[in-house]
């Protein structure tokens, strides 16, 4: 093993200390445990054979593909190449045109049934998707062709997950998420704008190590990252709990840091991990709350993009359990014990002996006096 | 007059005031000529606890520990500790807000500063007390005598006794406005209304509020609505809101034992959420109607004594010595 | 007629004893109550405010203590004056248990040391049935020690005192059953306020002080039988039966009138399903009827009212039934919402429990050592 980490290091330009600090990092953020960690360490050293990925572009900005580049512990685009082979992507790909789409065609047939896809942006589907065409093809055919083979489907952003912007009203283009246009396959859901990189890099690492999905909820988002909401985690929801808010952008709450709903923060109804894991790797509090704004819902199909920005939010915490006192619940309440009951009922027995006694004393005399 | 006479003449006199309470019924009182109340929907409530917050800060009381584990304010109910509370109504899987079955809904529970109210009527020291224009209920500590009738005396259980206090004192909403506070006299609203995010508690004079209460019930699910904040005679925001649930067409607190100038919509029943069998009289009005039936200002006990005094005389002076 | 007389004899019995265990056991815990507050001792809360403290030591107490007004309206407003023999141990029994009664509201009332704004004009609230209540049982125990102070006043010897108050005495017994009647039916008046509180057997408007007030008058009788009975037993005296079944015929005729109006209220109210809705409130009723029902049965046969044995018997059901119905009214059927409920706890009841072996001492150091009771002839 030891061994395998020396090429490693040499192969990915990282040190081995920093190389498992990243795979116990990314095991912690799927809440597995250091034993996986290790797992995971070994999946990536020691690679059969690297999975073959082909990564398709649709209606976007580019967005997770710049989030990805940005994720930096360690120097994550080597890793990502080094772990997989990215044999078709068109932001990263060095060639062009035909030469490459005869690469991707290749590549599919050869690695038929093993290959990932990931897709990143909406599909239109209006007029038979003809308002995205890469290679004189439309991006529902590349979609559809591509998912015919692949071994997992992840859709990475909110417009490849459900639509995104351009699904909102009136989505002139007809645009989908991918999972619509895929009927029967399951398609992982990786939302966000942009989406968090470590989602989807924690995705992968548990199909390279464990070679299946992680747990998904009902929306298939990896549970480990959308299993709770933003306003759970929020290091504002002391303000909310407490009452606190800011009711327009500068004012006094606003500055001290207060709860952001009466702005229209999403969080109560948004289910991500952001507050946890935040972006760009600076700390600090880097995400949207953080830095004063209200959270969006971008994770969320129906409230990103959707609902207008600053209207409030619909708050979902109080699923119960939640401690909430039922309307029977009292502060104090005295139900009989034994003890009271004993002694209430000395009580009445001692008045009902006593006249016992009395009426049986009685009888000695009573033939005297009944002169009525 | 003889004793066969007097008796007659009493019973007569007692026949006459049951006949009169009749038509001499204290009828409920009016509400107030400007007051002030609040609505609480609950179908616009999120559960954020903020009034409960908010109502502690304000008017300056403890928390509730419920136990080891829960080291922050959890009161169950009303108490000496807690004048305003959040209470939940759950049914079965609860998982929809606002309906009964399967559902769940919201309900605070604090003073509904009745239009009659009960505990004022009870209250042998005038420890209760009416505002004559805002119909605001305050409770005075200096006057009180701790019989606590007014908790009897109350269809809501509102006041509450400090039962852990050796020199315990009795507590009730007083719409911010008691001494020391008075946020209404300085022209601001309840603590509980200016905090709520969404308006759930609305501030207000009860005319507009109620007239805000049934335009609200008549919507129907699916209508979008703007909902004011903190004062209705002068909100501070707005906020659009898709309705998810029916209302229930039905605004407690229009006359329910003559009214209160808490008013409270739902999408769910009312007995569901809590709210005691009241029928449109007041207990009050019952009660006092009782009493000034039987005494008439005193004016019967003064006869019946003279009659007594006469025929004690009478019978005493025949008896003799004892 | 024999004059009433100081029994003597020895204070310290063993039962006499026994009742100071008692007594000492309540003041350890009035003495919690006074320092860590009431909750400390009662089971009283937010949705029961009156436990047993209020229900029994002043609402059924003070109809316990109505033998003294029993008596007074048949001697005075009836001039029976052959039961004057009757009528000081009756006074002593009404005297200490409406102070008791009062002390008992003393207790229970939270703030106690403020209760003197009930006197004050400027407080009072004359639509409040509490503020009639206080003041009337305030001023009946005055009117109680000024109608039983002769009995003080012969054992001092000062005759001059005495025939001066015997002058004006007529005017305390006047007030005496003046203020009862008012009061007793007052305390029926507090169920009204309590609204939906009060299960529907019990709630009734315009009816609760009549209801109240000839229960508290056949409690009075009942309480008279009973204690002379016991006190006949407990000290040796002569047999008054003659006297006391003729109270109890009284008894049946009230009891009668307050059946019927209870019933009849009940039917006219369309209320007379749950009698038999056979569940807590059904079976309190139920038991509560007979209680008043035995009485009647007795007391109507002239027979049985002539058995001292029986009699007695009649006079606690009679008491039992009264006191059923103020504790069904005020705490077993009562019901303030969903959550709430009440048992008065262990310390509670010691403290009734002291109050009431406190007044039978007291009741018993009085009637030896002041003229209340009458010797037997033979003694």
């Amino acid at each position: 093993m030891k061994g395998d980490f020396t090429t490693l290091e040499k192969r990915l330009g990282v040190s081995r200390r920093d190389f498992l600090k990243y795979c116990t990092g990314i095991a912690a953020s799927l809440g597995l445990s250091t034993s996986d960690a290790i797992a995971m360490a070994e999946a990536v050293a020691k690679p059969k054979k690297r999975p073959v990925v082909i990564w398709l572009h649709g209606q976007e900005c580019t967005g997770p593909t710049e989030t990805l580049l940005r994720s930096e512990h360690p120097t994550l685009e080597r890793l990502i190449l080094e772990m997989i082979s990215l044999e078709y992507h068109q932001t990263l790909d060095t060639g062009a045109g035909h030469q490459v789409e005869h690469m991707k065609e290749l590549s599919m047939k050869e690695n038929a049934g093993k290959y990932l896809l990931v897709v990143e942006g909406a599909i239109p589907t209006k007029d038979g998707g003809v308002y995205c065409k890469i290679a004189g093809k439309t991006m529902l055919e590349h979609t559809v062709e591509a998912a015919e083979n692949a071994a997992a489907i992840i859709a990475f952003g909110s417009c490849a997950s459900w639509g995104g912007v351009q699904s909102a009203y009136p989505n002139p283009t007809g645009a989908q998420g991918t999972q619509s246009v895929l009927p029967g396959k399951t398609v992982v859901n990786i939302p966000g704008c942009p989406p968090n990189p470590y989602n989807f890099l924690a995705t992968v690492m548990h199909f390279l190590t464990f070679g299946s999905l992680p747990e998904l909820d009902s929306q298939n988002r990896p549970k480990f990252a959308y299993g709770r909401l933003i306003h759970e985690n929020c290091e504002r929801r002391p303000h909310f709990d407490a009452g606190r808010f800011a009711k327009e952008f500068g004012d006094e709450g606003h500055k001290k840091g207060y709860c952001l709903y009466k702005l229209g923060c999403k969080g109560p109804e948004t289910y991500s991990n952001c507050p946890a894991v935040e972006f760009n790797d600076i700390g600090g509090g880097t995400w949207p709350i953080g830095v004063g704004h209200p959270c969006f819902g971008c994770t969320e199909e129906g409230v990103g993009f959707t609902k207008p920005l600053f209207s409030l939010a619909d708050v979902k915490t109080h699923t119960p359990p939640n401690a909430f006192p039922e309307i029977s619940d009292r502060e104090e309440t005295s139900n009989v014990t034994a003890g009271a009951a004993a002694v209430a009922g000395a009580a009445v027995g001692a008045i009902v002996g006593g006249a016992a006694m009395a009426a049986k004393k009685s009888g000695s005399s009573d033939a005297r006096d009944s002169q009525d | 007059m003889d004793r066969r006479s007097f008796l007659k003449g009493a019973s007569v006199g007692a026949a006459a005031a049951c006949v009169s309470t009749v038509a001499e019924a204290r009828p409920n009182l009016e509400p107030a000529p400007e007051a002030l109340g609040m609505l609480y929907d609950s179908t616009l409530c999120i559960g954020c606890k903020a009034c409960v917050a908010a109502c502690k800060e304000a008017n300056n009381m403890d928390p509730v520990i419920s136990g080891d584990d829960l080291q922050y304010d959890s009161a169950k109910d009303l108490s000496g500790d807690t004048l305003n509370v959040i209470k939940i109504y759950k049914d079965g899987t609860a998982e929809v807000k606002d309906h009964e079955e399967n559902g769940f809904a919201f309900e605070k529970r604090s003073c509904m500063h009745c239009v009659d109210p009960g505990c004022v009527s009870v209250c042998p020291v005038t420890a209760m007390r009416r505002d004559p224009l805002t119909g605001i209920v305050t409770h005075h500590t200096d006057a009180c005598i701790g019989c606590r009738t007014c908790m009897g005396g109350c269809p809501y259980n509102v006041p509450q006794f400090e039962y852990d206090e050796a020199f315990g004192r009795i507590h009730k909403c007083q719409m911010c406005n008691q001494a020391g506070l008075e946020r209404i006299s300085k022209g601001g609203m309840t603590a509980c209304a200016e905090v709520c995010p969404t308006g759930a508690t609305l501030f207000g004079p009860r005319t507009m509020l109620l007239e805000e209460a049934k335009r609200r019930t008549n919507l129907k699910g699916g209508d979008t609505y703007h909902y004011p904040r903190g004062d209705i005679s002068k909100p501070e925001s707005f906020h659009e809101k898709d309705l998810d649930a029916n209302y229930v067409n039905h605004v407690w607190g229009e006359t329910e034992a003559g009214g209160t100038n808490v008013l409270h919509i739902s999408g769910v029943s009312f007995d569901k959420l809590g709210m005691p069998p009241l029928g449109d009289r007041s207990y009050a009005s019952q009660s006092e109607t009782l009493q000034h039936t039987i005494y008439k200002g005193m004016a019967l006990p003064a006869v019946a004594l003279a009659g007594l005094t006469y025929f004690v005389k009478r019978n005493k002076d025949k008896d003799g010595e004892e | 007629m024999s004059k009433a007389q100081p029994l003597g004899g020895t204070i310290f019995t063993p039962f006499f004893m026994a009742m100071m265990v008692l007594f000492a056991i309540s003041v350890y815990f009035l003495g919690v109550r006074f320092t860590e507050g009431m909750g400390a001792v009662a089971n009283i809360n937010g949705g029961y405010p009156w436990g047993i403290w209020v229900v029994y030591d002043v609402v059924i107490g003070t109809a316990l203590a109505c033998g003294g007004y029993a008596l007074a309206i048949t001697i005075y407003l009836f001039n029976k004056g052959q039961y004057h023999p009757l009528m000081r141990a009756a006074l002593l029994a009404s005297l200490l248990g409406y102070a008791l009664g009062g002390i008992g509201a003393f207790i229970d009332m939270g703030r106690y040391w403020q209760f003197y704004n009930l006197l004050l004009p400027w407080h009072m609230n004359f639509n409040a049935v509490m503020l009639e209540v206080g003041l009337c049982v305030a001023t009946y125990i005055l009117v109680l020690v000024i109608e039983f102070a002769p009995a003080f006043l012969e054992r001092i010897g000062a005759t001059g005192l005495l025939k001066a108050l015997n002058k004006v005495l007529f005017l305390f017994i006047a007030l005496g059953i003046l203020l009862p009647t008012m009061h007793q039916s007052s305390l029926g008046s507090f169920l009204v306020a309590m609204g939906y509180k009060v299960a529907p057997l019990w709630q009734t408007v315009y009816f609760q002080p009549v209801l109240a007030l000839l229960t508290a008058l056949c409690m009075g009788f009942s309480i008279v039988i009973f204690e002379a009975s016991m006190s006949k037993v407990a000290f040796k005296l002569d047999d008054e039966t003659h006297l006391l079944s003729k109270l109890g015929k009284i008894i049946v005729g009230i009891l009668s009138v307050y059946l019927v109006i209870r019933f009849a209220e009940i039917l006219m109210h369309g209320k007379f399903g749950y009698i038999f809705a056979g569940d807590k409130n059904s079976l309190l009723f139920i038991m509560e009827t007979v209680l008043f029902i035995i009485p009647i049965v007795i007391l109507s046969s002239q027979e049985k009212r002539n058995n001292p044995k029986v009699l007695i018997w009649a006079a606690v059901s009679m008491l039992f039934a009264g006191s059923l119905y103020r504790f069904n009214a005020f705490l077993l059927t009562y019901d303030p919402g969903p959550g709430y409920s009440y048992f008065p706890s262990v310390s509670e009841i010691m403290v009734t429990v002291g109050i009431v072996a406190f007044e039978i001492m007291a009741y018993i150091v009085l009637v030896k050592t002041l003229p209340v009771l009458h010797k037997p002839k033979h003694a």
